[in-house]
């Protein structure tokens, strides 16, 4: 027997069902820093990737489920390199891509047909200096948020959000920024003291604008990760 | 949203048929002077990898279209095609090339075999068939570094997509038979990289001394050909500065004897 469920209800319960998957997960941060943006996450996979490459300047990295974030991932990848072949290079721009997600993720999540999608995601761009990055933060309903400085997504991003207020400051070097989006993801958790993380759990990437090449995505292998935690000792507060 | 495989080529003709280089069929006839052609391109191995060259000339029949064409292009980080044939269709198809290769090293998180590499050119090439047959064909040449096996290695092509594997050095275009030839007499195992590069700028003047579509070192104009080198540190263009210095011995040797160096007898 069919009862009434009122739109807003209904909306409610879907927003509850799509948060309560994509709180299961760990969060992803991403930090401006001065030559780009880095993206880290905590990931005990080395070959199913949370951060990966959209194009040229353009980074994609993901919280939720994963075969749903993946196919995203996969559009993105096609619409960037279909609009690219299409038109130019210089014409694929984070904006246009995160537009397109924020259409299909609010399709999906309104469409009475289809479960919402249980995930959040970044589109990072980086600019020719750094007052032109941008961080695009989306959501399973299709709502984008434009980030600045650093930007948080996942399960308990509160306490990494708090750890990055008070550490962060402006033009960081790699390894700085890198050794603060770790201590930043460690902070989360149910215990007061930090937890422990090293290279072999954390993936990372960098949108580097210094790099040579016209695609400007790297991953940072373990052995940076590494190096990046013991020499880039993250500024102490209130510097 | 539906799943697919990891090819470029095969999402436009699914997704956008109409921006794939072999969709259209002109109306039947002889096309082939309505657009430049791209004439000599030359590729040989040495000890760190492979070098690339083409001359800068494109034709339309007796009209030189442009003297300073760029036919040698970087394919992905190990590897470059180099084109010969009607350019329109070959840029295309260059450019779907490199597409198609940045794809699915996006897509699958690893890069292909240059076996793999080579592979999807024939493909691209085969679609271009009935436009080869009014006129309109694009032979490449494809050269890269092989990181399995660490060493240098080209692949050269028919109109039909026929892949073949030569070994030390190959020519295409309509300068090859001279540029071939020259090759012959001056190549030898385990040249330097500037050894190499003086070989192929020689073969190049000499496709273009006998071939009327090939271009020769522009002088006036300081137009060199392009050499490209693909080792295990990646692609890489020689920069115009050195090939000139190049260019500038090899004419000023050419003074006293035109035909170039002379091979030893036996």
């Amino acid at each position: 027997m069919p009862f009434y469920v009122s739109p807003e209800q209904q909306m409610k319960d879907r927003a509850d069902y799509a948060r309560k998957g994509i709180g299961r997960g760990r969060s992803v941060v991403a930090v401006q820093y001065a030559d780009g943006i880095v993206l880290v996450a905590e990931n005990q996979s080395r070959a199913l990737h949370k951060i990966s490459e959209i194009y040229d300047r353009i980074a994609f990295a993901a919280v939720g489920r994963y075969n749903e974030f993946e196919n995203l991932r996969i559009a993105g990848v096609r619409l960037a390199d279909l609009r690219g072949y299409s038109y130019d290079r210089r014409d694929v721009t984070g904006r246009g891509l995160a537009n397109a997600y924020a259409q299909t993720l609010g399709t999906i999540f309104s469409s009475a047909a289809e479960k919402p999608y249980e995930v959040e995601i970044f589109v990072a761009e980086v600019g020719e200096v750094a007052e032109e990055d941008q961080i695009y933060r989306l959501t399973y309903d299709g709502s984008v948020a434009d980030e600045h400085r650093f930007a948080v997504m996942g399960g308990s991003a509160d306490q990494a959000v708090a750890h990055l207020e008070q550490h962060y400051i402006d033009a960081m070097n790699r390894d700085q920024s890198v050794a603060l989006a770790v201590a930043a993801l460690a902070a989360e958790g149910d215990d007061t003291e930090p937890r422990e993380l090293d290279a072999s759990n954390i993936e990372a990437a960098v949108l580097d604008r210094t790099r040579s090449r016209p695609r400007k995505f790297t991953r940072l292998s373990d052995a940076a990760v590494s190096q990046a935690l013991e020499a880039g000792e993250p500024p102490a507060a209130g510097e | 949203m539906a799943n697919g495989s990891a090819s470029f080529s095969e999402f436009l003709a699914w997704q956008a048929p109409e921006l794939l280089p072999g969709s259209r069929t002109p109306p039947l006839g002889d096309a082939s002077n309505l657009a430049p052609h791209g004439t000599t391109i030359v590729a040989a191995t040495y000890a760190d990898g492979v070098l690339m060259a083409g001359d800068r000339r494109a034709t339309m029949g007796n009209i030189i279209a442009q003297r300073d064409i760029e036919k040698v292009f970087p394919a992905d980080e190990y590897s470059c095609v180099g084109i010969a044939g009607s350019a329109g269709p070959a840029i295309e198809i260059v450019r779907l090339f490199q597409a198609e290769l940045e794809h699915y090293e996006k897509i699958e998180g690893t890069t292909l075999s240059l076996d793999g590499k080579a592979n999807r050119l024939t493909t691209l090439i085969r679609g271009n068939l009935a436009m080869a047959m009014q006129g309109l064909a694009v032979v490449p040449l494809f050269a890269g570094y092989d990181l399995e096996s660490s060493q240098g290695r080209i692949f050269s092509y028919d109109v039909t997509g026929g892949r073949y594997e030569e070994q030390a050095f190959h020519s295409v275009g309509s300068g090859s038979l001279f540029a071939r030839g020259s090759l012959k007499k001056l190549y030898r195992d385990a040249l330097t990289e500037q050894e190499c590069t003086t070989a192929l700028v020689q073969a190049l003047y000499d496709a273009a001394d006998d071939d009327s579509a090939t271009g020769g070192p522009d002088l006036t104009r300081r137009i060199f050909p392009v050499v490209t080198a693909v080792t295990a540190d990646g692609f890489r263009r020689i920069p115009d500065e050195e090939i000139a210095t190049l260019v500038d011995a090899v004419v000023a040797a050419r003074m006293d004897r035109p035909d170039g160096p002379a091979a030893p007898l036996t």
